[in-house]
């Protein structure tokens, strides 16, 4: 989204703005602000004890898919292949 | 007799042989009137065990009906009929005749009582699906369907090995529980396992089904896994084993899942990672772990359907899946868009899509058994899928930098089967109890607390935000035009190489041999030399025994390979 560039005789449309994408951006931050913000106002449950730790599945699900992205990055570097691998000799 | 006689199994596959007989609108009928027919035959009947007969002195039983079979029954004929209109614009026969019987075959085996039969309906499922991937005409997607077929073919056999192990040691053939200890069960189970792509016996899945045609792909995506999964949960119920197997599903695929490049094998590895979460609940074996299963698998079936269609409209209408040449598609596909972005949601479990409901159920039993490392990584898994399937999808094909490619809609049968899809996969997420009240046993779950949604919906947020974050820092990996190699690689690479270079060595020590024998045969005269030399009956049959030898080695390296 960060090429905005409308082809000729096509409507401008509202994702193709640049600050129209950084208020998505900055909303998936306000987003998880209220998700935290309401978690005093409702009585958490869950079957493992520390599930139930002051925003555990928010931080949790931060720092795992960081720690996949970053992962995977690495590992591409050892299972990279060039597109036609397997069909050479 | 009559419910042998109805048997949704047999309209599928009587009624996909009958399709190459028809032509444009008459078979635009039938094939949405088939699934439609088999609907009405499942509905009709009875709960019960039927068609018992005695086959070479064993008891067979072709059909039996009970909670666990006619929920897949009806959800396999649910994907038929969405295959089936997706596929409405396709001219090729060869398409839908196999995707009929395909589907036909999978809802025969999930309706027979007995392994033998499960066995004739498990090795059709193999050689009717291979026709799907055939179908692409292209010389990869040949190669890749005779490696399906050759797996496939294996389950089978396995399966008919472990079912004959069974009969000698028992006298039955009775599709019950098995177990791993009973005699033939560990065959049994690596059967299945190969069919539900347990870990290092998975790569079939991804290597071939992207390789099918558009339609192909979404017929595949729903039966061969999923009769695995059924299969398992009748015959290894609470075996610990598969809590570890499903697990591993669960978590490594999707590290292939972000770096994958072609959008239909990102989609084909978090397939695999969701077949992951039904092995841990059949191996946690409670019966909110079971139901969370067989949930699970219905609701999976329709959502991966979908996901599928949307990336097959988008490779039918622009020619290519690869993320590193899409983009920007929303302004020329947004219909396609939306659904693709229903059953994301679905696969990532946003509370009110329909993956919410099933998956829970998994998590909860997993929590209330107390298996914590399990569940950790099941609440990782859940986080990944979100940002491969939910958001790497979608973003990618529709979103990202504007590719500047421009393309008509999908077809309007293609919207109308992904239009079915997504309002069932938003119907079972808004109002789970229809389904609920399907389920093998009595539910007494209630997915929808504060507790619950909130927690899903901060694991959900803020692994969008690691996404954007990463995006935003340009640390996320651009998608490259880059394969990834895998467990294919043992035999796509070094199990041919090493064939090779065994043949190499081979060749030499039989000229040494025959070197040594015209040797021998100088000094022991010519009686020895009429028999053994250069000219003689052993040096003779060596072509014919180092043949024998090469099929041996083969199917040992074969077998070997799926044991490991």
């Amino acid at each position: 989204m960060t090429e905005a560039k409308p082809k000729d005789g096509e409507r401008s449309r509202w994702l193709d703005r640049k600050e129209n994408v950084d208020k998505v951006y900055w909303g998936v931050w306000v987003l998880c602000a209220l998700l935290i913000a309401v978690e005093p106002l409702v009585h958490m449950h869950a079957e493992i004890a520390f599930a139930e730790w002051f925003g555990f599945h928010g931080w949790y699900g931060f720092v795992a898919c960081v720690a996949l992205v970053l992962a995977a990055k690495g590992l591409r570097v050892l299972l990279r292949r060039p597109e036609d691998f397997y069909e050479r000799d | 007799m009559s419910a042998i006689e109805l048997s949704p199994a047999w309209v599928l596959i009587l009624g996909g042989a009958l399709v190459p007989l028809l032509r444009g609108a008459a078979r635009a009928v039938w094939a949405v009137a088939l699934p439609l027919i088999g609907m009405a035959a499942l509905a009709a009947l009875p709960m019960g065990e039927f068609g018992q007969f005695s086959f070479l002195g064993y008891e067979l039983m072709l059909m039996r009906v009970d909670r666990w079979s006619v929920l897949f029954g009806w959800v396999f004929l649910i994907a038929a009929l969405l295959s089936a209109i997706y596929s409405l614009h396709v001219r090729d026969w060869i398409q839908q005749a196999a995707g009929f019987c395909y589907a036909g075959a999978a809802i025969g085996a999930v309706f027979a009582g007995d392994l033998l039969t499960l066995f004739v309906f498990w090795e059709l499922t193999a050689v009717t699906s291979v026709f799907l991937i055939w179908a692409r005409r292209t010389e990869r997607a040949y190669r890749s369907g005779m490696r399906y077929l050759i797996v496939q073919i294996t389950s089978g056999m396995l399966l008919l090995f472990g079912a004959l192990q069974q009969v000698t040691a028992t006298g039955s053939l009775e599709f019950g529980h098995i177990g791993l200890d009973a005699p033939g069960g560990l065959l049994i189970f690596i059967a299945f396992g190969i069919k539900c792509a347990f870990p290092l016996l998975h790569n079939w899945l991804q290597d071939s089904y992207p390789e099918a045609t558009e339609s192909g792909t979404v017929f595949l995506s729903a039966f061969t896994t999923k009769l695995a999964v059924y299969a398992l949960a009748r015959g290894f119920a609470g075996t610990e084993a598969l809590i570890w197997i499903g697990a591993l599903m669960t978590a490594f695929p999707i590290f292939y899942a972000v770096i994958e490049n072609d959008l239909r094998r990102v989609l084909a590895y978090s397939l695999n990672n969701q077949l992951g979460f039904m092995v841990v609940g059949i191996g946690i074996g409670t019966e909110l772990a079971l139901n969370g299963t067989a949930a699970h698998a219905f609701t999976h079936i329709i959502y991966k359907a979908l996901l599928f269609m949307s990336m097959g409209a988008v490779l039918y209408r622009v020619g290519t899946i690869n993320g590193s040449e899409l983009g920007g598609l929303y302004k020329s596909m947004p219909y396609t868009t939306v659904f693709c972005i229903v059953g994301a949601a679905s696969i990532s479990g946003f509370p009110l899509f329909s993956g919410f409901i099933s998956k829970s159920m998994i998590l909860s039993a997993a929590g209330m058994e107390g298996l914590l490392v399990a569940w950790l990584v099941l609440l990782f898994a859940s986080a990944g899928v979100f940002h491969h399937s939910g958001i790497k999808i979608p973003y990618f094909a529709f979103f990202a930098h504007d590719s500047g490619k421009r393309c008509a809609e999908a077809p309007a049968n293609m919207l109308a089967a992904m239009a079915i899809a997504a309002a069932l996969c938003v119907g079972l997420g808004v109002y789970p109890a229809p389904l609920y009240a399907m389920l093998p046993f009595p539910v007494d779950y209630v997915p929808y607390t504060g507790s619950h949604v909130l927690a899903q919906m901060q694991l959900l947020a803020f692994s969008a935000l690691a996404f954007a974050v990463l995006m935003r820092t340009g640390i996320y990996p651009p998608e490259q035009r880059w394969i990834n190699i895998d467990s294919d690689y043992t035999y796509r690479r070094l199990m041919p190489r090493a064939l090779r270079l065994a043949a190499r060595g081979f060749d030499a020590a039989h000229a040494h041999a025959i070197a040594l024998a015209g040797g021998l045969g100088e000094m022991l005269g010519g009686r020895l030399r009429s028999g053994y030399g250069p000219e003689g009956r052993l040096a003779r049959t060596w072509p014919t025994g180092s043949m024998a030898l090469w099929a041996m080695v083969m199917l040992l390296a074969y077998l070997l390979l799926y044991y490991l």
